[in-house]
This record gives structure tokens, sequence and C-alpha cells, in this order.
């Protein structure tokens, strides 16, 4: 029993991370209507960039705002310059667009850092407190839920109570209307995809002390983001942070009482499952969609 | 629309006969070819030849019929482990049937993969069969007994006949297997592009509800379309372990997936010529990316990343500068010599045209 609740409070660590890369997601799908697959390589490059700073005596908090930054800037670099132009055309150029992305940073994150698997530090211990005989959270987790939770609740005043966030979301509802009352569509746009760069960010920097710094480790954790936005309709922001914990703790499941290796296998399993039973997810606020 | 309007005459007018009369003069062209390169040119076109079938297959789905797929690498796997495993044992069957037992396992897992994938639209579907390409790796690891983990299985291959003389090259005899099982998925796509079933997949991939009204049914076609791919690249898979004498996990990765998207982006979706010069870049970039490595002393870490940045590079340009692809500009050169006007999008070339009208009053 005792190992049962620890099993699930890491997966609810854990969760928030792929919460966080859901949530990018999902800010990129409602702005745009396109699913960034290169979201994953995007925090796995951003990440290689924390990891440079790290290496040269920087300290740790210089490394994650550098991570956040860079992610800032190279989703508004992304959307304005490479995924603009092909926004409006058939579905399948911009998905292609973004794999096109996602490689290319692989490729350039191994021809610039290696192909190495390289350990990220933390500032914070990975010990487990113990409540009795119950191995809980360590500090590094109650961090990772603590950043999550506060970027999400950061974003969300961001969305409801400002300007900028009404803008935005006006964009993203309707362009058109919005334009001719008077918004900057495309730079709300941008603005939207930068936003979501930043989450995709935290969640690379978060994720990478317990998976090790690759150009190919983020893949899983993108599957598992996109499994939990899906789970929460890929427009609902609320849903993909309950998505994102629902499926760490099954995933922490999965990985502690069958194996770690069938980790995606099951992620899969649940993706392919709210497809068929719910296309619309758990959450989504529209009726109906084609999926 | 030319073809319909000027009907052909003479024993051309047969798509079979036509496909096949390209297919044995290139098989010709290709024979002098080998017989004339040293071993590593052959090496290199046996390649090419496992290429061409995972290419071809992956561009009729995605360009006839309209679901993209980045789980062709995944499928290739299933038909590597399927080839090393029977190829294990002590009287393997001769290499035909190996083959065609990895097109046919492959098929298997490409139709249940494919009924779900009937359901799925656009970025779902890409999302499912990326949750597929990266998963199924880790069954090899989990089931190591089976599938020897990280180091895979070796493939036990047996040596070109006798009969072909003692200093036959083995690369020329994996080149002649290779290029044999891409003529003939060469052909055998061509004749289902321009048949009933290729007119349904492009009725499907134009307008699923005009498909419908036609009677076509859909979900069928789209199971099907995705049947059809899947055996492409379990044969791809079975080819490639025979050429690389092992199957890896390592081998089949995303990127791989990934790359062999980029050859059909790259030659033009939808075209089995573009196929070709797809396929015939992801052999031709590596090497390329390797010998100027060696030349500039770059190192492995840039010889071993250099084609998946380029790839990634020529998906995006691909994709902003020239959609169609280079079989697109081909057409548009042909449609220029022949004095017709370029503006003509190729690929309406021979959707059905379906017309609804609605019942007055």
């Amino acid at each position: 029993m005792s190992r049962f609740l620890s099993v699930t409070l890491s997966g609810l660590a854990g969760g928030m991370i792929y919460a966080a890369v859901a949530l990018s997601l999902v800010l990129i799908w409602r702005a745009t209507r396109v699913l960034n697959f290169a979201q994953g390589a995007m925090a796995m490059f951003t990440t290689y960039l924390a990891y440079y700073v790290l290496d040269h005596d920087g300290s740790y908090w210089l490394a994650f705002a550098v991570a956040l930054l860079s992610g800032l800037l190279l989703g508004a670099f992304v959307e304005r310059v490479l995924v603009r132009p092909v926004e409006s055309g058939p579905h399948l150029n911009a998905v292609v667009v973004t794999l096109g992305i996602f490689i290319f940073l692989q490729g350039l994150a191994g021809l610039l850092f290696g192909g190495r698997f390289r350990s990220f530090p933390t500032t914070f211990s990975n010990k487990n407190y113990n409540v009795g005989d119950v191995s809980t959270l360590s500090p590094f987790e109650i961090f990772v839920i603590s950043s999550v939770g506060l970027v999400a609740v950061l974003l969300f005043a961001l969305f409801q109570y400002t300007d900028v966030g009404l803008r935005m979301r006006a964009a993203a509802f309707e362009g058109e209307i919005a334009r001719m009352l008077g918004v900057r569509v495309g730079q709300m746009l941008t603005l939207g995809w930068a936003l979501a760069a930043v989450a995709g960010s935290l969640a690379g920097i978060l994720v990478a002390p317990s998976v090790f710094l690759h150009p190919n480790n983020m893949d899983g954790v993108f599957v598992f983001g996109f499994t939990a936005a899906v789970i929460g309709g890929l427009d609902s922001p609320v849903g993909a942070i309950i998505g994102g914990l629902g499926i760490g703790v099954l995933l922490s499941y999965v990985a502690s009482y069958a194996g770690g290796d069938l980790q995606t296998l099951a992620a899969l399993g649940v993706l392919v499952f709210i497809l068929m039973v719910k296309p619309s997810g758990l959450f989504s606020s529209t009726a109906t969609r084609r999926v | 629309m030319a073809t319909l309007a000027l009907p052909r005459r003479g024993p051309f007018a047969s798509t079979i006969v036509r496909h096949l009369t390209v297919a044995v003069v290139g098989g010709l062209v290709l024979l002098l070819l080998t017989s004339s390169v040293n071993a590593y040119r052959d090496f290199q076109i046996a390649n090419v030849g496992y290429y061409v079938v995972a290419v071809a297959g992956l561009t009729v789905l995605t360009g006839l019929n309209g679901q993209i797929s980045l789980g062709h690498g995944a499928l290739m796997m299933v038909g590597a482990y399927t080839a090393a495993l029977i190829l294990d044992r002590d009287n393997p069957p001769p290499l035909v049937v190996v083959l065609v037992l990895c097109v046919v396992v492959t098929a298997v897992v490409g139709a249940i993969v494919g009924a779900a994938a009937a359901r799925l639209r656009g970025p779902y579907l890409a999302g499912a069969t990326l949750a597929f390409a990266v998963g199924l790796p880790g069954l090899t690891s989990h089931y190591a007994g089976t599938f020897g983990g990280d180091n895979g299985l070796s493939v036990f291959t047996s040596p070109p006949p006798a009969s072909l003389g003692v200093d036959f090259p083995s690369e020329r005899w994996q080149a002649w297997i290779t290029l044999a099982a891409a003529l003939v998925t060469l052909v055998l796509l061509a004749n289902l592009a321009s048949s009933r079933v290729g007119r349904s997949f492009r009725a499907v991939r134009d307008d699923e509800v005009s498909a419908e009204l036609a009677g076509i049914h859909v979900a069928r076609t789209q199971v099907l379309a995705f049947v059809v791919s899947a055996a492409c690249a379990g044969l791809a898979g079975g080819l490639l372990a025979v050429v690389s004498g092992q199957a890896t996990p390592g081998a089949f990765s995303v990127a791989l997936s990934l790359a062999i998207l980029a050859g059909a982006v790259l030659g033009g979706l939808g075209s089995l010529a573009g196929a070709v010069y797809g396929a015939v870049a992801l052999v031709a970039l590596p090497a390329i990316s390797s010998n100027a490595s060696e030349r500039f002393d770059f190192g492995t870490d840039v010889k071993s990343n250099m084609p998946l940045l380029v790839y990634g590079a020529l998906l995006v340009i691909v994709m902003l500068v020239a959609p169609q692809g280079l079989q697109g500009g081909v057409r548009r050169l042909a449609g220029l010599l022949r004095g017709r006007s370029p503006a003509q999008p190729a690929r309406n070339e021979s959707v059905t045209e379906v017309s609804v009208t609605e019942p007055e009053g």
C-alpha cells in the first residue's frame, strides 16, 4: 500500500511535466489550429542551451532563465517565419513543416552537443521525504509541481484578466473580426506560440534530470504530452493539466508494475482508446469536431 | 485529363503492358549498372532498393489517400524482425518466402493500426502513429529474450548462388534482390494507382463525403490503403535486415520514419517516380555528408547528424517553396515542353468528379 501511494505521488509529479507539454500544444492548437510536432524537439534544444550555461559555470537559475527565454524566442521565430506561410493551407502541410523542424533540431542538437547521454543536475535534492513509512515527494518533485502550477496560473491570469490576453483570445477565436476591431492578429498568434514554447521549455528543463539529456529524450515526453492534450480535448487548458496528471499517474503504475519499456505503448493504448470512444476529449468545449 | 481526352491505341493502351515495359527496361538498365560498378556502389544501390519500396508505400498512403503516417519506421521494424526470426531457424525457407512472410506479418499489423487510423484525421493520425513509432522499439528491450534487446538480432543470409561464379560479389547479389523487389512493388503500386482502387483512394483523399455518395466505403478504403502501405514497409524492413545483416531497435527510430517521409515529400507526395528520386536522396545525402565530414575532419557527431539536419530542412523548404516536390517540377517542365499551361495542378489528373444535385421541391 505504501508503495502504491509513493508510486501515485511520483506519477503526479511526472504528470505535471506532461501537463506542461500538453499545455503548450493546446495553446498553439487554440491559436492556429496547428499541432506543433516540433514542441518536444524545441524543448530538448532549449534544455541543451541551459546545459551549456551550467557546463560553463553558470548557476542553475541562470540556466533556467536561458531555457525559458530561448524557448520564447524560438517559439516566436518558428511561428512567424516557418509556420505562418502554411497556416492557412492544407493541414498536412503544416504537420510536415513542424515535423521538419522536429528532425532539424534533433540533428542540430546532435551536431552541436554530441549524441552522448548527459546527466542534468538540479539544485534540489532527489531524496524523498518520508511520512511514516510512505516515501513521498522529493524537494525536486515539489519544485516541479509548483513551477508548472505557477506557470499555468500565470498563463490563465494573462488570458483571462489582461488586455493582451483578451486580444489573443479574440485573434484565436475569430481572426477576421478581431482584425476589423483593430487587433494585430499576426502578432497575437506569434505571441501565443512564444508563450506556448515557454511552457514546453519548462517541461524540458524539468524532465531532463530524470530522463538524461539526449537529442531523442523528448520523443517519449512529447508523446505523453500529446496524449494528455488529447485526453483534455486538445483545446482545453484545464483538460490538458488534468490529462497530464492522469497520464502521469497511469505511466507511473505501468513503469513500476509492468516495465518502463512499455510506457509509450501504454500511452498509445490510452490515446487510441480516447480517440475511439470520445474523440472530442473529456474536457472539450466544442460540441463536435472531425478527428 | 489528357489521357481521358485522347485514348491511347495499340499495345500500350493497356496500363499493365505499359508499366511492365517500363519495369523490364528499367531492370535491364539496372542490371548493366550494378554489373559495372564496385562493391560499395552496389551496396548503396541495394540500400536505394529497399528505400524505394518504403517511400513508394508511404507516398501511396499520404499522397493518394491523404493519410499521414509517422509509424513507417516501426512497420519496417516489424518486417525486419520477422525476417531475422525466420532466418534464425535451422532450415530457413528460401528468401522469397521469407520476404512474403515479412509482407504478410506487417500487413496484419498494418491492418490493426489502419483500423484505428481510419477513424483519425490529420494531426491526430500523425500523433498516434508517432506514438507507435516511439513505443514499438520498447518491446525489444521488454522481451529481450526473443528480440535480443538493444543489440538486436543477427540476420543470416545465404551467399549468392554458385551458378553466378565464385567471385560474384555478395553486394551485387543483394542489390539484385532489393532492386527486383523494388521493381515488383512499383509495378504493383502503379497498377493499383491507376485502377478502380486507386481512384477510390484519391476520391476519399479529396472529399470523403462525395466519395461516400459515389458509393465508396470510406473507412474500408482507408484501411486498405494503410494495409497496402504497411505491406510495402514490411517488405522494405525485411530487405533492410537482409542487406545490413542485422535487425536492431536503433535502426528503426523515429528519425527513420521521418526520413522516409522526407523522401516522399522531396520526390512529390503521391508520385511513384518521385519515390525513386526520394529514395536515391535518402542514400546519397548520408553518403555526401560522410564524405564531407571526412574531408573536412568534422568528426562523428557532424557525420551522423548532418543527414537529419538536411532532411528537416528539406521537409520545411519543400513545403514552403514547392509542395509538389521534385516530380511536380518535372511535370511542370514536361508541360512547358509540350506547350501546355503549367498552371494546371498535377493532383487533379483523374479525380472522379461527383456532382450532387439536390431534389427540388
